[in-house]
């Protein structure tokens, strides 16, 4: 006869129970969750933001844009340490794409121009664990007397990864400020960010913040010539032509020095708030002891000079030193409104992203459809479980009772693992469960018709139900591994709510396998027992 | 009780003779197919294409589609598609991607979302960038052509090639036909459609291997058998059990189909069509197929029995087999 042995029983009967244990916390109201032992992993299904409502941005590392800075620096770099701190004569510093070209005076300043140059090619990246990343800047020497500076698309790469890499938090700090729960940042591949915020319904907010660098600078306005006659000619040598905002809209030109007095990195606090007088919307700000002190040797040394502020490029306002501002604290009337003030001031305390990024893929779902689909969802699920389990008792009688049985365990099952393992459950995921549903008692199935077989070519019904357990076992392996290998490439391809389908049809044929071959055969093999059967109840 | 029986016990049906029906049935089909997709071609979704596309409903219940157009049109964003859907004023906007890059795409969310919010809820908005949805093309087409791949060297590994040529080729006209049925629907072609083709692999190779693994069996009980009665005989032994996992499935899928709402509506569609092609498909395509393909040899078959025997053994002392006793 069928011998189960008790240790099996007991086991299968324990994972049985763990399962349950695993898949409660789910339907549980939260104070009852609460009382589960602390060891107890009493964890509960993700929701994903298809069914959560929420916003989810990718964000993308714009590395156009970073090359084009890079670049720009490079130029920079090449003639500040040759002309300005080598005091090597050059006849002509050039730029074509990638690489700087200078051309020396003598020929017999090579070697200590290639050992300038060569200052500038530090490696992009440095990282404790695996040392010093690719060198971004190739130095070489041109004929007689030219030298190169090339940047390299490897240390580009490095450099993008790693600033993509600072900007997470960054943007963590920057989302928080939304005040949202359980908000995820994510970096994906080499550049990208991806941005989920459950329960949050408004994307461009969310994207205006996020959307800019928020790089600020603190530079004197360079007074030496008139705004126009620089326009028509060329600025003077150390300053450039900004555009300053006037407000509507509009902008006008402005010349103001390259150097940088403050930067936006040494503040510590930015608050909106108002303007005393004016009434109109400000940030004010606090800075660092470091940037207190510069702020203040600037502001005492220039009182009655403009002072330009600048925020990714263009100059927000250009007020008048009025007086030395030694306490560290400041304010900055732009022409903002209430909500543009709120949002430079969320910037500036996070700090300013060291890359810029675009988006590159934007999806928000209103709470309501959430809502809606999970209650589909819900009740499609119910409405299959009762199609199949009808149909299955209607056709196998006790033996499709024991099949409902272990499909009722299956759908437990894939809840246990789902919460163990912290998945996600989406949309898709639902389809996933609904289709499992009609696919987990096709091992059943596969065992039932088997043993009918066996029992209607004339074997006795021990030896029927043994054989079909038997001989189904390989089919049952070699239909669900093809299955299998399907899902598990839609896993590793899929993204988002695709991934959650995946996940689901995975576990779900890995429990229908244990459910029908283990489970099964262990109510079998207990009805059988108990009813000494003669024949097939199907 | 009186039990439900789909399928007659000891059935003779000679299936296999239908291929002079079905393969010319099923080549044009495929043909047809072919010729429409070079044609018209799917119409894909934004996850393929990029764009936005935006669905909201109608806070009174019923959507003025005539005005939602002509205010759509009026943003300037070139071609829109407005498409009303379900009941109770559900409407969706499709934009191609915008060519003033990201921000005309922002901005013209911005501005749909705020045309549209007093008289209507937004439920979904979502922008896909060209280089993300070059990337699902490209995810897209690796997933399908490597599952494929995959499973042809598992079966090859578990059978032998001209089985698993068979199963393939099998599977290669499921997917050509649930093209087709996105061509003749005009069912939107996205990322979840993807996974519904991939779905559709694995449960048409699923009905295929149950059916060879039989034509296995039989081939070491009856050495000379003809190959046109071998295979007829292992679809009629495991007719039942196809109709009996077919009918579960479907049964479960209507259950989506009726009551899982608008968005996951064109999955289960399409996979209930893949459902009722895989078993066609398995019985008088890629079964009939092994009459060109060959089946092995019995020498061979015997040889492999042992190795198979040898497995199936060390497969029951795995999960500790119930021992007669």
């Amino acid at each position: 006869m069928l011998h189960i042995s008790k240790w099996k029983t007991i086991g299968v009967l324990a994972l049985c129970l763990l399962g349950v244990l695993l898949a409660l916390p789910n339907v549980l109201p939260s104070h009852v969750r609460d009382q589960y032992p602390s060891w107890f992993p009493a964890r509960t299904i993700v929701l994903g933001l298809d069914l959560q409502g929420g916003v989810q941005l990718l964000l993308e590392g714009d590395a156009d844009k970073f090359r084009e800075d890079r670049r720009k620096q490079l130029l920079e770099d090449v003639r500040r340490v040759l002309v300005r701190d080598g005091r090597i004569g050059t006849t002509g510093i050039a730029q074509n794409g990638d690489t700087v070209r200078a051309t020396l005076r003598n020929a017999t300043d090579m070697q200590s121009a290639l050992e300038k140059l060569r200052t500038l090619a530090v490696p992009a990246t440095q990282s404790m664990f695996s040392g010093p990343g690719p060198v971004d800047v190739d130095v070489a020497q041109d004929g007689p007397n030219v030298v190169t500076a090339k940047l390299n698309d490897q240390g580009l790469a490095a450099r993008v990864r790693a600033a993509v890499g600072q900007s997470l938090e960054v943007v963590r700090k920057r989302v928080d400020i939304l005040g949202t729960t359980e908000p995820s940042i994510q970096q994906q591949g080499a550049d990208r960010i991806l941005v989920q915020v459950p329960g949050y319904n408004d994307p461009t907010r969310l994207k205006e913040i996020l959307g800019t660098t928020a790089k600020m600078e603190f530079r004197l306005v360079d007074q030496s010539v008139p705004v126009e006659q620089a326009l028509a000619g060329r600025p003077p040598e150390g300053s450039e032509i900004l555009q300053e905002d006037v407000g509507g809209g509009q902008t006008r030109p402005i010349l103001v020095e390259k150097r940088v007095m403050v930067s936006g990195a040494d503040l510590t606090g930015a608050t909106p708030g108002f303007d005393q007088r004016s009434r109109e919307p400000i940030v004010q700000f606090q800075f660092n002891n470091q940037g207190a002190r510069a702020f203040g040797q600037v502001t005492t040394a220039n009182v009655g000079k403009p002072f330009a502020i600048i925020l990714d490029g263009k100059v927000i306002s250009a007020p008048r030193i009025n007086e030395p501002i030694t306490g560290g604290q400041g304010q900055i009337s732009g022409n903002f409104s209430v909500e543009s003030a709120n949002n430079l001031s969320v910037q500036l305390r996070s700090g300013a992203l060291p890359i810029e990024f675009k988006i590159a893929e934007e999806r928000t779902v209103g709470p309501g459809l959430g809502q809606d689909s999970i209650d589909a969802g819900t009740k499609a699920t119910i409405y299959a479980a009762i199609f199949v389990v009808l149909f299955m008792f209607a056709t196998y009688g006790v033996f499709g009772f024991i099949a409902n049985l272990a499909l009722i365990i299956h759908v437990v099952f894939i809840f246990a693992l789902m919460s163990l393992l912290g998945a996600t459950l989406t949309l898709p995921g639902i389809a996933g469960i609904v289709l499992t549903i009609g696919t987990a008692v096709d091992s059943n199935v596969l065992i039932y018709e088997r043993i009918r077989e066996e029992f209607r070519s004339g074997r006795s019904m021990i030896s029927s139900i043994e054989g079909g357990f038997n001989h189904a076992f390989a089919v049952i392996i070699d239909s669900n591994s093809t299955m299998a290998i399907a899902a598990i490439i839609l896993f590793l391809l899929g993204s988002g709510p695709v991934k959650g389908f995946a996940v689901v049809f995975i576990l779900g044929i890995l429990t229908t396998v244990i459910t029908a071959v283990t489970m099964t055969r262990m109510m079998i093999a207990l009805w059988y027992r108990s009813t000494r059967p003669q024949t097939l109840p199907f | 009780m009186k039990l439900l029986r789909l399928f007659p016990d000891d059935s003779k049906f000679r299936f296999v003779r239908w291929r002079v029906v079905t393969f010319p049935f099923s080549a044009a089909v495929a043909v047809l197919t072919l010729v429409i997709f070079m044609t018209v071609g799917l119409n894909f979704g934004i996850d393929f294409t990029g764009g936005t596309l935006i669905e909201m409903q109608a806070k009174s219940g019923h959507a003025d589609l005539a005005k939602v157009r002509e205010t759509a049109h009026a943003f300037n964003a070139g071609e829109v598609e407005v498409q009303e859907f379900g009941t109770g004023g559900q409407v969706s906007l499709r934009f191609r991607s915008q060519p003033g890059g990201q921000e005309a795409q922002n901005k013209l969310v911005a501005d749909v979302r705020k045309t549209f919010e007093t008289e209507y809820d937004i439920r979904r908005d979502e922008t896909v960038g060209p280089r993300v949805s070059g990337e699902l093309v490209q995810a897209g087409t690796l997933g399908v052509v490597l599952s494929i791949m995959a499973v042809l060297g598992y079966l090859w590994f578990r059978f032998e090639m001209n089985l698993a040529i068979g199963a393939v080729i099998g599977t290669l006209h499921d997917i050509v036909l649930t093209v087709g049925f996105f061509l003749i629907t005009r069912e939107e072609f996205n990322m979840t459609s993807i996974a519904a083709i991939l779905t559709i692999v694995g449960y048409s190779l699923n009905e295929t291997v149950v059916v060879f693994d039989r034509t296995r069996e039989l081939l070491r009980k009856y050495k000379n058998i003809p190959t046109e009665e071998l295979l007829d005989l292992s679809i009629n032994h495991t007719m039942s059990r196809t109709v009996m996992t077919a009918t579960t499935t479907a049964l479960s899928l209507l259950a989506l189909v009726l009551f899982g709402g608008q968005a996951i509506q064109g999955f289960a569609n399409v996979m209930l069509f893949g459902v009722i092609i895989c078993t066609y498909s398995a019985i008088f395509v890629s079964t009939p197929m092994l009459i060109y393909l060959g089946v092995k040899t019995s020498a061979r078959a015997a040889a492999e029995d042992k190795a198979d025997k040898a497995m199936r053994e060390a497969a029951q002392r795995r999960p500790a087999a119930p021992t007669a006793g």
